[in-house]
C-alpha cells in the first residue's frame, strides 16, 4: 500500500467481482480520476476477494474505509465527483441491510464482516495479490525467514503440532502429526502438494486465497518443507481457476526472483522449488491418492491407503499433501506462535475456519470465522438471514460428501467433532443454507448425483452402490417409492461407507443418511402419501387455479409454456393436467396467488 | 528371512514378511473371496469382495491391499462381512449380465462360485435397466473380444496391459456406473497399441474377454487341458491346450500363473498361433512323387521305399555321399534319434540343422571364449539386471515373453537399457540409449565401448586377472579403435558410445542380450567373441544377472545343439572327431561310427549342387524359404538321387521330395524341448495324432529299422534315459523329474538341482579367453548397381517361413503380407509410393514386394522379414559364410529397388 496518496480505492478483482465486469471498473476510474487531475492523491489497487462476492463489484476506498456494493461503471463519474472531489460518500452505492433501510457507510460496521475473524484471509481486499512487494510490507514472508533461520525442522514440526492446526481439506487430521509422519518417513526423495482441486459443487475458499494471496500459500509450502525435507513443491489447481492459475505462476516468478523460492533459500542453503500442476476436471482429483496419480500421469483414480502418501506418495517417494487453506495458515502460525494460534477455537479445534456461505440467505460470499462459533451466527449475524423472512430448514455443511443438519441443531458450535456427532463434516468449507421450500429429499438425490456422476468407477461400491441408491432416490421423488426403500437407502448407504475405496464414496452416502436421520417424514410422505411436503417434486405436485381468486386476467394462459390453461376473459381459468408440465410460470406470473399446489 | 505369524480365523498360520493378508491366507489354504486379484499384477484393491476385519483397527480392510503383520488377529468371515460381499456381488451382477448358460466360461468363473456361495439375489435390483453396449473398441476384431455386459470393471484386463505387456493399449472410459474398458480415444483394437498377447484375456475372472474363434465351441466341462511348451521361440512358455474332450480338437490356449519361465504371459503367437494344428493342409499320408505329381502310398510302402534307396545310395557312393538335416522345431528325443540314426545307420556325421543358420556362430564363439556355447544365465534375471544391453535382438517381436520382462525391468525402474541395432525397433522406445550402427559393424561398436572402458579405467582388473587369459592381445587391438574411429565405421555419434561404454563400465552388473543381429554375418564368430570381451572386461560373467545371453530363436534350437544335431559333436557336445568320444558311442550304440568331418547345412546344399551328396533326409526344416540365396538351394535339391522330407505340411521344400512322410504336431507328441536358458522342459501329447501322422522319432526309428538297424523304444521318456546315459550335461534329466518344472543344464545326477547360470566358479574351458578382433566389413557392401543395404528379421506375428502362422487365421489376418521397410528419403528419391509394390533385386536374384515407408529404417537401408512365400527375401541373401561357423551372411547384402512399369504403359 502506497502511503504518499491520499485514498486509495481498492477495487476487488476476484472472480466473481471480475465476471461482473470490475476490471472495466478499474479502467474508469483511471479515466475519470486522470480527467479530473486526482492522479497524483488517488491510486487504484485491484485487489483479491473480499468475500462479499453476492454483492459485487465492490470498491473500498481507505483510509475511511467505505464500502461501496454493486458498482457498475456509470456509477464511476459520480464517485469520483462526489467522494473524491467533494467529500461526500455516495449513499447509493453503499450496503442496505434489508431489515433497516439504513445504508452502512464502512466495512467494519457491516454485519458480514463484523464477526468474522481473518487469519488465512487477513490480506484479502488489501493487497494487491500480484505484488509481491505488497504481501512483504504486511509481514509476509517473516515466518518463512524464521522458520530457515532460527528453527531446525524438528521445531518448526513442533509448533505446527503445538498450534493444534488440523487439516481444512476436510478430514482434519493434525498437521503437524502428518508432517512428522512424513519426515521421518525413508526415502531420498520427498514432495509437497499443495492441493487446490476444489471440486465441491458452491465452494470456493480455495480459489478465493490463491487469488488473494499466493503469496501466502507458498510461504507454507516453503516453511513445510524445509520440516519435512522435499526439495520439490507441486501445486495442483483446478483448470477452472484462470485467474488463480496466472496469478500463483506470478507469484512463484516473483518469489524465485526475490531469493525466497529456488536454490539456497535467503542464504540457507535450503532449495525449494515449486510447480503448478493444472487438474483436468476430475472431482476425484481432490482425493489425495488420485491426487497423486494424476501429477504422474496416471489415470486419476484413488489408490488403497495404507500406504499412506507420507510413506510411498509421488512416484513411490514420501510425500505430504495439504490443502491450501492449511497452507495459509502456516506462515502466521510461525510468525506469531503456535500459542496464539491454539487460543483461538475450541478445545480440539484451533484457529479459524473458511466458509462459502452460499444458498438460502441474504449475504452470500466467503467468510471466515474462529472455531467453535455457532452456525446460527454463521446464518444469521454474517449470512444475514433467510431472504423473505422464510424459515431455514437445514444447513448443508461439507458439500456433497457433508450431511444436512437441521434447523433445530442451530446451536450446536461448528467443529470438527460437533459436526461429525451429528453425520456430517466439516469438509474444506461448502456451507449451504436451505429454506422451507427445499424438498430434502430431492436435496439428497441432487448430491447423490453429483457423486455419481464424479465416482472414478474402479471399487463396486461407489460405482454400482450410489447409482443403486441414486436410482431408488429418483424413484422416491418420482412417487415411485415403495416402503422398504428407505430401509434399502440406509442399509446400502452403511455398507458403501465401510467398503467404498476412498474418501468420495465413503462420504458419498452422507446427504441421504443425514436427511432420511433428521426429515425421515418428508421421505415418508414421498412414499406413503406420494407428497412433496415442500411442493418442488414436479411428479407430486399439482397446479390448480382457485375457483375463488381467479379473475380472468388471462395472464396465465398467455405465458403457460404448454398451452394448457384454458378459460374465457373475466372468466376462471383451468389447468389441463394431462398436458402441465409443472413449471410454476402460471403461479409466479398471477397477481391475485390464485395459482395452488398441492 | 524369519516368518511373521499371524491368525486368521482362529487359525495361527506363518507367512513371509511382505506378504499381503490375502497371499498369506492362500498360501495356507483359508480362502478369501476376490475378483480383481492377479498375482502378476500390483493388487488394487477395488472389487471390495476380500475385505476383512483386524482386530483393534476399525472398519474392514482390503486383505489384498494390506501388508500381513506380525500378530495380527483378522476375521475373513464374519456374519457382517459375508452380509456385504452379498451386496457387493448384487452391486456387480446388476453390471454382469447374468447369461451363465451361454458363456463359455461357465463353470470357470469366480463370481459364478460366489454368486452360489453366498446366496445372491441377482434380481434384486430389477428396477434398474439392463445396460446396453452397442459398440466397443472391439467392434470388428476377428482376434479379441470384449463384451461390456460380462464386464465387472475389476480392471485386470487394463493392469495387465500396462503393467505386464507394458503395451498400454487397454484403459478405463467413462466414469462411475458407465465405465467400460477401451483403448484411447475408443479406437479399434488394430489401430491401438495392442499386441494381441490376449493378457487381457487370460486374466479377465468372466468371460468379459475372450477369443473370437474360440466363442461357443465348449465350456470348462467340455475340454481337457493338457500342460505343454510353446511351439515357438526360444523362451518356451508353459501353456495349456484346451482340448474338446469329443472332438479331439484344441479350442483355446490358457495358462498357468504359477509356472516358470512365463508365469501366465503369451505372446499373439502363443494365444493365437496354435490354429496350424488342425489346418485342413496337414499331411495325412506317405506322398511318392511320380511323374511330378504325388501319390499316396501307404506307411509300408513308403519306409520300404525309402530304406531301399537310402541302403542303395550307401551302396554305390558310401556313406558321406548321405547326408540328414534335423530339426529344431522337434523334440530333444527327435532329434537325438535323427542324429543317431545318421551316424549309426547312414554311418556318416553329415547331419545338421537350422541352428546352423542362427547360433552357429554362437556355439564356436562362446566356446571359443567360455568353453560352452549357450545362454549363460536365465531369463527371470533380465527382471533385476541394473543395465540392460540388447544388441542385434528385436526382442519384444521375437522374444516377446523375454520382451515383457525387459520392458518392466525399465518401466519399474530398476534397469537401465542400451539397445544396439539398425533399426528402431520397439524395445528403442523405452531405451535410454539406441545405437544405430550399420548393418555388420558390430565388432567395431563394441571395440570402440571397450576403447572407452579401458581408457577411463572402468574395468575389472581383479576379474581379468583371476579369472581370464590372453587380456594383454586383446588390449593391444581394441586401442586400435577410439570411440571416434569406431563412430565413422559405425554411424553412432561418439558421445552415445562413450555413454553407453560408461552406463556398462560402471554397472554393478550388465545382462547381455544378443541375437540373429550378431551372429547371422560373415564375421558372426567375432562379433559374439567381442560381446564375450565386453562381459569378461566388465567382470559380467560367472554372476547373477549378467552374461552373455544369445535368445535362440526357435522352441528347440538349444536341445537340436544338446542332442548333437550338428556334424562335429555327439550329444552333450561331446566331440564326434574325437577318438575317446567316437569308442564311448560306438560302443553304446553297438555300431561303428565314422570319425571323418561332417558337412555343415549350407555345404550340404553345396555339395548337393556339386554331386557329391546324393540322398538326404530331411525333417521339419523349410529351406527352400530359410536358406540364402534360394534359387541355389532349389537347384541343389533338385539334383538330389533321393530326397525325404518329413514334415506336417507339404512345404516349399517337401514339394521337391521324392517322398514326404507325414509327421505329427507338437500337440499331438510327447518328449522334451530345452528353451534357451537351457530349460528342459515336457511337451505332453494333448491329442491323439491326425489320422496317417506318425511322430518323428517313430517314423526314423522304422526306417532304421528297415535299413537293418533296429531301433526299439517303448516311449519318449525311453529316449530320454539313454539321453542321460550318454551326454553328462543331461545326467540328472528323466521325464519324472520335469513334470512340474523343468529342470536347465547342467544337470549331472538324478539329485543335482540344475544351474541357474553358467561359469559360477570358472569357466568351463578353465579360464576365460580374450580375443584380439580387428572389425572386418560385410561381405557384400553397397555399390552403384546394388546401392541400398538389405537387412531381415522377423516380425511379431509371423514366425520364420510361416509354415505355421500363416495357416492361423488370427495371425495371417493381422499381417496377411511381407512389406519392404523404406525411409522416406530413399522411397522419395525412388519416387516410390507407400504400399507400392516394387522390384528387389540382388546380385542373386529378384523378388517383388510392398514398400512400407518408415523412419525405423535409416536411410539407405531396407529391412524385409523372411515369412512370406509371396516374397521370399533369401531370394536376394547373400550366402557368403562365417569361417569358423559356417553360418550365411544373412543380415547383410546389397540390393537395388525399382519400380515396376507399368504393363499398358
Amino acid at each position: 500500500m502506497a502511503s504518499q496518496y491520499r485514498m486509495n480505492l481498492m477495487v476487488c478483482t476476484g472472480t466473481g467481482c471480475v465476471s461482473n465486469k470490475s476490471l472495466n471498473i478499474i479502467d474508469a476510474l483511471n479515466r475519470e480520476i486522470e480527467a479530473n487531475g486526482l492522479a497524483e492523491e488517488v491510486q487504484v489497487i485491484p485487489t483479491g476477494c473480499n468475500g462479499f462476492c453476492a454483492n459485487g463489484p465492490i470498491i473500498v476506498v481507505h483510509p475511511e474505509e467505505i464500502f461501496y456494493q454493486l458498482v457498475s461503471e456509470e456509477d464511476i463519474p459520480l464517485l469520483v465527483e462526489e467522494h473524491l472531489l467533494k467529500g461526500r460518500p455516495v449513499q447509493k452505492l453503499m450496503y442496505t441491510p434489508p431489515e433497516t433501510k439504513n445504508p452502512v457507510p464502512t466495512m467494519s460496521e457491516i454485519g458480514f464482516f463484523k464477526k468474522q475473524m481473518l487469519i488465512v484471509l487477513s490480506n484479502r481486499g488489501i493487497i494487491d495479490p500480484e505484488n509481491i512487494d505488497e504481501y512483504i510490507a504486511r509481514g509476509g514472508y517473516k515466518g518463512a525467514a524464521k522458520a530457515l533461520t532460527e528453527m531446525t525442522p524438528e521445531q518448526i514440526i513442533e509448533e505446527i503440532k503445538a498450534s493444534g492446526l488440523r487439516g481444512r481439506g476436510g478430514a482434519g487430521f493434525p498437521t503437524g502429526k502428518k508432517w512428522e509422519f512424513c519426515r521421518n518417513a525413508k526415502g531420498d526423495e520427498k514432495y509437497i502438494i499443495c492441493n487446490c482441486d476444489e471440486g465441491d459443487p458452491g465452494a470456493f475458499m480455495d480459489r478465493s486465497v490463491m487469488e488473494s494471496d499466493p503469496h501466502e500459500v507458498l510461504e507454507g509450502m516453503v516453511i513445510g518443507a524445509r520440516a519435512i525435507g522435499a526439495k520439490h513443491g507441486f501445486i495442483y489447481l483446478r483448470d477452472e481457476y484462470p485467474l488463480a492459475l496466472e496469478r500463483v505462476l506470478k507469484a512463484i516468478d516473483q518469489a524465485t526472483e526475490y531469493g525466497l523460492l529456488g536454490e539456497d533459500i535467503l542464504g540457507t542453503g535450503f532449495d525449494f522449488t515449486i510447480s503448478v500442476n493444472r487438474g483436468a476436471g476430475a472431482f476425484v482429483c481432490g482425493e489425495e491418492t488420485s491426487l497423486i496419480g494424476s501429477l504422474e500421469g496416471m489415470v486419476p483414480e484413488p489408490r488403497t491407503r495404507p500406504p499412506y502418501p507420507a510413506v510411498s506418495g509421488y512416484k513411490g517417494s514420501p510425500t505430504n499433501i495439504n490443502n491450501v487453506e492449511t497452507w495459509g495458515n502456516v506462515p502466521h502460525i510461525i510468525a506469531r506462535g503456535a500459542k496464539w494460534f491454539s487460543g483461538i477455537g475450541t478445545e480440539t479445534s484451533k484457529g479459524t475456519k473458511v466458509f462459502s456461505l452460499v444458498g438460502k440467505v441474504n449475504n452470500t460470499g466467503l467468510v471466515e470465522v474462529p472455531m467453535g462459533i455457532k452456525l446460527r451466527e454463521i446464518i444469521y449475524d454474517i449470512g444475514g438471514g433467510i431472504p423473505d423472512n422464510k424459515k431455514l430448514k437445514a444447513v448443508q455443511t461439507g458439500g456433497p460428501s457433508g450431511g444436512c443438519i437441521p434447523a433445530s441443531l442451530l446451536d450446536i458450535p461448528v467443529d470438527y467433532e460437533s459436526l461429525k456427532e451429528i453425520g456430517s463434516i466439516m469438509g474444506s468449507g461448502g456451507m449451504i443454507v436451505m429454506d422451507e421450500e427445499t424438498c430434502m429429499v430431492e436435496v439428497a438425490r441432487y448430491f447423490l448425483s453429483f457423486t455419481l456422476g464424479e465416482s472414478c468407477g474402479k471399487c463396486s461400491p461407489c460405482r454400482e452402490g450410489t447409482y443403486h441408491m441414486h436410482t431408488i432416490l429418483e424413484n422416491i421423488t418420482k412417487g415411485k417409492g415403495r416402503e422398504e426403500d428407505i430401509e434399502l437407502l440406509e442399509k446400502m448407504g452403511t455398507l458403501i461407507k465401510q467398503t467404498a475405496l476412498c474418501g468420495l464414496g465413503n462420504t458419498a452416502p452422507n446427504p441421504v443418511l443425514t436427511t432420511i436421520k433428521h426429515f425421515r417424514d418428508e421421505y415418508e410422505a414421498h412414499i406413503r402419501d406420494k407428497k412433496c411436503p415442500a411442493k418442488v417434486c414436479k411428479a407430486l405436485i399439482t397446479y390448480t387455479i382457485s375457483k375463488e381468486k381467479c379473475t380472468g386476467c388471462t395472464l396465465c394462459a398467455k405465458n403457460c409454456p404448454s398451452k394448457v390453461i384454458t378459460g374465457e376473459r373475466k372468466a376462471v381459468h383451468v389447468i389441463d393436467q394431462s398436458g402441465c408440465i409443472k413449471c410454476g410460470i402460471c403461479k409466479s406470473v398471477c397477481r391475485f396467488d390464485a395459482v395452488e399446489v398441492e | 528371512m524369519t516368518k511373521i505369524s499371524l491368525t486368521i480365523d482362529g487359525r495361527k498360520i506363518s507367512a513371509s514378511p511382505g506378504m499381503t493378508i490375502l497371499q498369506a491366507a492362500l498360501e495356507n489354504g483359508i480362502m478369501i473371496p476376490n475378483l480383481c486379484n492377479d498375482p502378476r499384477l500390483v493388487p488394487t484393491g477395488s472389487c471390495r469382495m476380500c475385505i476383512v476385519e483386524i482386530d483393534k483397527q476399525p472398519g474392514f480392510h482390503t486383505s489384498c491391499t494390506r501388508i500381513a503383520e506380525d500378530g495380527m488377529i483378522i476375521n475373513t468371515h464374519t456374519d457382517e462381512i459375508k452380509a456385504m460381499r452379498k451386496t457387493l456381488l448384487e452391486f456387480i451382477f446388476r453390471e454382469h449380465v447374468t447369461t451363465c448358460p451361454t458363456c463359455d466360461s461357465d463353470g470357470n468363473c469366480k463370481l459364478q462360485d460366489y454368486g452360489y456361495e453366498y446366496g445372491v439375489d441377482v434380481n434384486k435390483f430389477t428396477q434398474i435397466p439392463v445396460p446396453s453396449f452397442p459398440d466397443n473398441y472391439t467392434r470388428n476384431d476377428h482376434a479379441i473380444h470384449y463384451d461390456p455386459g460380462h464386464c465387472i470393471r475389476c480392471q485386470r484386463c487394463v493392469r495387465i496391459c500396462a503393467e505386464v505387456q507394458c503395451a498400454e493399449a487397454l484403459t478405463m472410459e467413462n466414469r462411475s456406473n458407465s465405465v467400460v474398458v477401451s483403448t484411447g480415444l475408443g479406437k479399434p483394437l488394430r489401430e491401438s497399441t495392442c499386441e494381441y498377447c490376449g493378457q487381457c484375456i487370460s486374466t479377465c475372472p468372466t468371460g468379459a474377454i475372450y477369443e473370437k474363434n474360440s466363442r461357443g465351441k465348449g465350456k470348462i466341462k467340455d475340454v481337457v487341458k493338457t500342460r505343454t511348451t510353446c511351439p515357438y521361440c526360444g523362451v518356451g512358455c508353459q501353456m495349456e491346450l484346451n482340448v474338446h474332450k469329443e472332438t479331439n480338437k484344441i479350442m483355446r490356449v490358457t495358462t498357468n500363473v504359477d509356472l516358470l519361465p512365463n508365469y501366465g504371459n503369451l505372446c499373439v503367437k502363443g494365444r493365437f498361433g496354435i490354429e496350424f494344428v488342425h489346418s485342413p493342409k496337414r499331411l495325412s499320408s506317405p506322398l511318392v512323387r511320380e511323374n511330378g505329381s504325388f501319390r499316396e502310398i501307404t506307411w509300408d510302402q513308403a519306409l520300404k521305399l525309402v530304406s531301399e534307396k537310402f541302403l542303395a545310395l550307401k551302396k554305390q557312393y558310401g556313406p558321406d555321399a548321405l547326408a540328414g538335416l534335423s530339426s529344431a522345431k522337434t523334440t530333444n528325443e527327435d532329434n537325438y534319434i535323427m542324429q543317431k540314426f545318421i551316424r549309426a545307420v547312414f554311418g556318416t556325421n553329415n547331419i545338421d540343422h537350422c541352428a546352423r543358420l542362427c547360433h552357429a556362430s554362437t556355439v564356436t564363439g562362446l566356446s571359443m571364449a567360455f568353453g560352452s556355447g549357450a545362454m549363460t544365465n536365465s531369463i527371470n534375471e533380465v527382471r533385476r539386471a541394473p543395465v540392460i544391453f540388447v544388441i542385434g535382438s528385436n526382442t519384444t517381436e521375437c522374444h516377446p515373453v523375454l520382451g515383457i520382462l525387459i520392458r518392466q525391468a525399465v518401466a519399474a525402474g530398476t534397469s537401465k537399457l542400451i539397445v544396439a541395432d539398425p533399426r528402431r525397433i520397439p524395445l528403442t522406445h523405452v531405451a535410454n540409449l539406441h545405437l544405430q550402427q550399420r548393418p555388420g559393424t558390430d565388432v567395431a561398436l563394441v571395440n570402440g565401448m571397450m576403447n572407452v572402458i579401458l581408457s577411463e579405467k572402468l574395468e575389472d582388473e581383479d576379474y581379468i586377472r583371476e579369472r581370464c587369459e590372453n587380456f594383454e592381445a586383446f588390449r593391444a587391438e581394441v586401442e586400435k579403435c577410439p570411440p571416434k574411429t569406431a563412430a565413422q565405421i559405425t554411424g553412432v555419434p561418439e558421445k552415445d558410445i562413450i555413454a553407453a561404454a560408461r552406463l556398462i563400465g560402471k554397472a554393478a552388473a550388465t545382462y547381455t542380450i544378443y541375437s540373429m543381429g550378431i551372429t547371422q554375418h560373415t564375421t558372426g564368430t567375432d562379433n559374439v567373441l567381442s560381446l564375450a570381451n565386453l562381459a569378461m572386461l566388465t567382470g559380467n560373467v560367472g554372476k547373477e544377472c549378467t552374461g552373455v545371453n544369445p535368445l535362440r530363436g526357435q522352441n528347440n534350437v538349444q536341445g537340436a545343439c544338446d542332442m548333437g544335431a550338428l556334424p562335429n559333436v555327439f550329444p552333450g557336445y561331446q566331440s564326434a572327431y574325437d577318438s575317446e568320444m567316437v569308442k564311448k558311442f560306438s560302443s553304446a550304440w553297438k555300431v561303428p561310427l565314422s570319425d571323418k568331418k561332417g558337412l555343415t547345412l549350407v555345404e550340404m546344399m553345396n555339395a548337393a549342387y556339386d554331386g557329391s551328396i546324393h540322398g538326404l533326409y530331411l525333417m521339419g526344416e523349410n529351406p527352400l524359404l530359410s536358406d540364402p540365396d534360394i534359387n541355389h538351394v532349389k537347384e541343389a535339391l533338385s539334383r538330389l538321387d533321393f530326397f525325404v522330407s518329413q514334415d506336417i505340411f507339404l512345404t516349399e521344400t517337401a514339394e521337391l521330395a521324392h517322398v514326404v512322410l507325414p509327421a505329427t504336431s507338437f500337440a499331438e507328441k510327447s518328449g522334451t524341448f530345452t528353451n534357451t536358458e537351457r530349460r528342459v522342459q515336457l511337451v505332453n501329447r494333448a491329442i491323439e495324432p491326425l489320422p496317417g501322422t506318425r511322430e518323428d522319432w517313430k517314423i526314423i526309428c522304422q526306417v532304421a529299422s528297415h535299413m537293418g538297424y533296429p531301433m526299439n523304444y517303448g516311449n519318449a521318456a525311453e529316449i530320454m534315459d539313454e539321453i542321460a546315459q550318454l551326454a553328462p550335461i543331461y545326467g540328472g534329466i528323466s521325464h519324472e523329474r520335469i513334470t512340474e518344472t523343468g529342470l536347465q543344464w547342467p544337470c549331472p545326477t538324478p539329485g543335482h538341482p540344475g544351474t541357474l547360470f553358467l561359469h559360477k566358479d570358472g569357466f568351463k574351458r578353465g579360464k576365460g579367453k580374450f580375443h584380439a578382433i580387428p572389425f572386418i566389413p560385410p561381405d557384400e557392401e553397397p555399390s552403384n548397381e546394388y546401392p541400398l543395404v538389405l537387412t531381415t528379421g522377423r516380425l511379431l506375428f509371423h514366425w520364420h517361413t510361416g509354415t505355421m502362422t500363416r495357416k492361423c487365421s488370427v495371425l495371417d489376418t493381422l499381417v496377411p503380407n511381407a512389406q519392404l521397410e523404406m525411409h522416406p528419403d530413399d522411397a522419395g528419391g525412388f519416387g516410390i509410393a507407400q504400399e507400392e509394390i516394387v522390384k528387389a533385386t540382388s546380385r542373386r536374384g529378384v523378388i517383388t514386394v510392398p514398400v512400407c515407408i518408415t523412419d525405423k529404417v535409416k536411410k539407405g537401408e531396407v529391412f524385409l522379414t523372411f515369412h512370406f512365400k509371396e516374397s521370399p527375401v533369401n531370394v536376394l541373401t547373400n550366402p557368403a559364410l562365417d569361417k569358423t561357423a559356417k553360418i550365411p551372411e544373412l543380415k547383410v547384402c546389397a540390393v537395388r529397388i525399382e519400380k515396376i512399369p507399368e504393363k499398358n504403359a
